[in-house]
């Protein structure tokens, strides 16, 4: 055992620090810690920056700009760049579709695609839930029947984040509604967003943003070569997809920021003459979250520390269920201190109200989200009572 | 940074596993033996001293084994496992503790070796009626006359006070908080035991003008060497109830999968199999944290700092485990003869030996503007991060 990083993994470290607070714009970087929404163009502006520097994609294998790191090296990279407000590499081409890519897509999708997806110069979207199917998403109806070369896809997607901005779709369909079980029919698709047939809705959230859409496809042709892996064999993709990556799920680094906040601005807020932070009940609060998130924090590193054999350390399936309560906490705590001034949310140029106040609302609103995607909390506590506890 | 036991810690958890296991597996016979005084087998204190677990912490010149936080963390979450009475965590981790930081190289050898070997019982006799928590003493006071000291005042609850052959005792002199070695026989000292509701013996221990030896070369006031001293017996405590939390949380689980109503088995039940979900993230949270804590006592960094907030993660935890392991477990929990409700009693008491939740939280909260972030690889937890091992 021993706690400290060794001189080549602290020098690592420094490497990722000064790269995220020097070489990433500052504009961007001011975006996201001021929690305003990033746009494309800085999206894919801050992308690139990481891309051109080799980090944008270090956990793909290597033939393809991955790095080889260890798993405790991605985690200080995730970190380190959570904690700089550098926005991370779009988790629909860098988590998602790229590492599927990698594993089943045939030579001619990898060069055609990955490159691409890795600099951004494509920006994919996520055609998975469904109205009927959210956490039980092998129960998507979506259908896509072979005609010749083609495939027709017909159905409806929901839940499509920053679909707006896609180029094209990865889109689980259902194959063979006569399979036994409703996994074994199903198949990945990729087509371009711009594909007739191929509509787009907005859907407004709370927070008064456009993040989220629905997705119409009526009778859109999809070339036969855009099938990923087997026919069917989507289940095993879906799975291998959201299974990648559970440790970057704690977000860790964000909360930590978050706090870091929190205390900034409890500290200058003056309510009957002392701060907010010398408020015993407020210091206690931010103090007991920042305690969970260490613990949170070490459970990471447990996991990363200890996952060289390729097996799932068991405590990782507490890092998805903890990291997004922890997440709503600090979002919730930024709230609180904000206080009467969190109303003021849509303020103008015409108000005193500070911009974290005005967005503090939004963003917890928001963040409910953190608990609901990626597999409910709820459907974490089922695989933690199942597979772990045997029950 | 490596979170891993080396392959003589797993030999030493291996073995004390074993030897514990052998002697509380069967839950009735730990219920026979703490039923009477002292409240722990002696035999099974002597094997652990044989073993070499009792001078564990100890340096090899003291007639210790020259481990660290490390070994001493691995003992006490056996000790939890099987909720063990033998009195390692008071007795070697604290009162030894604290006699190897202060004590003087002869007292070191002439405390700590009868110690290490199994032959002398320490006891810290520190807490104190109306006070709560706190290092420093107050109600016992020390007068000198020349070089020989004598102590009066009341010392309560002091944990195995009436079992211990020698206590070491904390007492106000002119200079502050002074420790104390007074012997188990000595004249003016009385000593009343009784049990604790974990199974375990406590005393009120009274002193009249009792003849004490001071601790360490001369009279300084030892807060911060107590607060250094509760702070690794925290650290340790916090593994001792990893170790009962995962036994109570794998009973649980094993009961809901065999206990029968309305003609299924209490795993049908979401309801239940959710609140188990819980205690598990409950425990590995706590788990990463005493864990923590115990390497950043090996590491020399900041122990004061880091046991609060493990003390602070386990208090939590074992609450929450503690608590949802009886209502899962239904009427039986709360039976004496069924061994769940005893890990409950026993988390009850290590959270408030030496100091609760809230507790460690104040403290926390009250230095919570002192940093932006915490780096738990890096100061003030891990000091000379990136030197080679």
């Amino acid at each position: 055992m021993r706690l400290q990083l060794s001189p080549e993994l602290e020098a690592f470290r420094e490497e990722m620090r000064t790269f995220f607070t020097t070489q990433v714009p500052q504009d961007i970087r001011d975006t996201v810690a001021a929690r305003r929404h990033v746009g494309k163009a800085d999206y894919v502006r801050a992308q690139q920056a990481l891309n051109a520097a080799g980090l944008a994609v270090p956990h793909w294998p290597v033939e393809w700009g991955g790095r080889d790191w260890t798993p405790l090296q991605r985690h200080i990279w995730r970190e380190e760049m959570q904690l700089a407000c550098v926005p991370e590499p779009l988790a629909f081409n860098t988590s998602m579709i790229g590492p599927v890519l990698a594993q089943f897509g045939n030579q001619e999708q990898k060069e055609r695609f990955l490159a691409k997806t890795a600099n951004l110069d494509i920006w994919w979207c996520q055609g998975f839930s469904e109205p009927d199917a959210g956490s039980d998403l092998a129960s998507l109806r979506t259908t896509a029947v072979r005609d010749g070369d083609d495939w027709i896809v017909n159905g409806q997607k929901t839940w499509t984040t920053l679909g707006q901005h896609a180029d094209w779709i990865f889109c689980l369909c259902r194959t063979d509604p006569t399979a036994e079980k409703k996994q074994r029919g199903i198949s990945l698709l990729l087509f371009p967003m711009d594909t007739p047939g191929v509509t787009l809705r907005p859907i407004e959230l709370l927070d008064g943003g456009h993040e989220v859409n629905e997705v119409f496809f009526e009778d859109v042709r999809v070339p036969a070569e855009n099938l990923v892996g087997e026919e069917n064999q989507g289940w095993t993709m879906a799975k291998f997809l959201l299974g990648n990556e559970r440790v970057g799920i704690a977000r860790v680094g964000t909360t930590k920021y978050y706090l870091k906040l929190a205390k900034e601005l409890a500290r200058s807020t003056t309510v009957g003459g002392r701060t907010l932070l010398d408020d015993p009940r407020m210091a206690g609060r931010i103090a007991e979250t920042e305690n969970e998130l260490l613990a949170l924090e070490l459970t990471a590193l447990r996991v990363v520390a200890n996952s060289a054999d390729g097996k799932p350390h068991p405590a990782s399936s507490v890092l998805k269920l903890r990291g997004s309560e922890l997440q709503q906490a600090a979002t919730e705590l930024l709230v609180d201190i904000a206080g009467p001034l969190s109303l003021a949310s849509f303020a103008d140029g015409g108000s005193q109200v500070p911009d974290q106040a005005r967005v503090s609302v939004p963003a917890y609103l928001n963040y409910r989200k953190v608990s609901i995607y990626g597999g409910s909390n709820e459907v974490q506590r089922t695989i933690i009572a199942g597979t772990i506890l045997g029950l | 940074m490596d979170f891993e036991f080396d392959s003589e810690q797993n030999d030493l958890r291996e073995a004390v596993r074993g030897l514990l296991e052998r002697a509380y597996g069967d839950a009735e016979h730990r219920r026979q033996v703490t039923k009477t005084d002292p409240g722990f087998d002696e035999k099974t204190w002597a094997r652990l001293a044989e073993m070499g677990v009792l001078g564990l912490p100890f340096a090899e010149d003291d007639g210790g084994m020259g481990a660290g936080p490390i070994e001493v963390a691995i003992v006490a979450e056996q000790i939890g496992r099987v909720l063990a009475p033998e009195p390692f965590v008071e007795a070697v981790v604290l009162a030894g503790g604290l006699v190897a930081a202060v004590g003087t190289a002869e007292q070191r050898a002439e405390l700590l070796g009868p110690l290490s070997e199994g032959s002398s019982v320490l006891a810290f006799a520190h807490a104190e009626p109306g006070t709560r928590w706190s290092a420093s003493a107050a109600g016992v006071t020390a007068t000198s006359d020349g070089d020989s000291w004598t102590l009066t005042g009341v010392k309560e609850p002091v944990l195995n006070g009436a079992r211990a052959d020698v206590l070491v005792v904390s007492a106000v002199t002119g200079d502050g908080t002074a420790l104390f070695v007074v012997d188990g026989d000595a004249p003016g000292l009385t000593r009343t035991g009784y049990r604790t509701h974990d199974g375990g013996r406590a005393a009120n221990v009274t002193f009249a003008s009792t003849p004490a030896r001071l601790l360490g070369a001369e009279a300084a006031d030892q807060a911060a060497a107590i607060e250094r001293g509760f702070a690794l017996a925290r650290i340790a405590y916090a593994n001792e109830a990893i170790g009962a939390m995962d036994t109570a949380l794998r009973t649980t689980s094993e009961y809901l999968t065999q206990r029968k109503q309305f003609g299924v088995t209490l795993n049908k039940f979401q309801a239940l199999t959710f609140r188990a979900a819980d205690m598990y993230v409950s425990l590995e949270l706590a788990r990463s944290t005493a864990l923590w804590a115990s390497m950043v006592a090996d590491a020399g960094g900041d122990v004061v700092l880091a046991a609060d907030r493990a003390r602070l993660q386990t208090s939590r935890a074992g609450r929450h485990i503690g608590k949802e392991a009886i209502q899962l477990h239904g009427g039986i929990g709360v039976t004496a003869e069924y061994k769940v409700g005893h890990y409950t009693s026993r988390l009850t008491a290590i959270d408030h030996v030496l100091g609760d939740g809230d507790f460690a939280l104040d403290r926390l909260a009250a230095t919570v503007g002192d940093h932006p972030t915490i780096d738990p690889l890096g100061e003030p937890y891990a000091p000379g991060a990136g030197v080679d091992a």
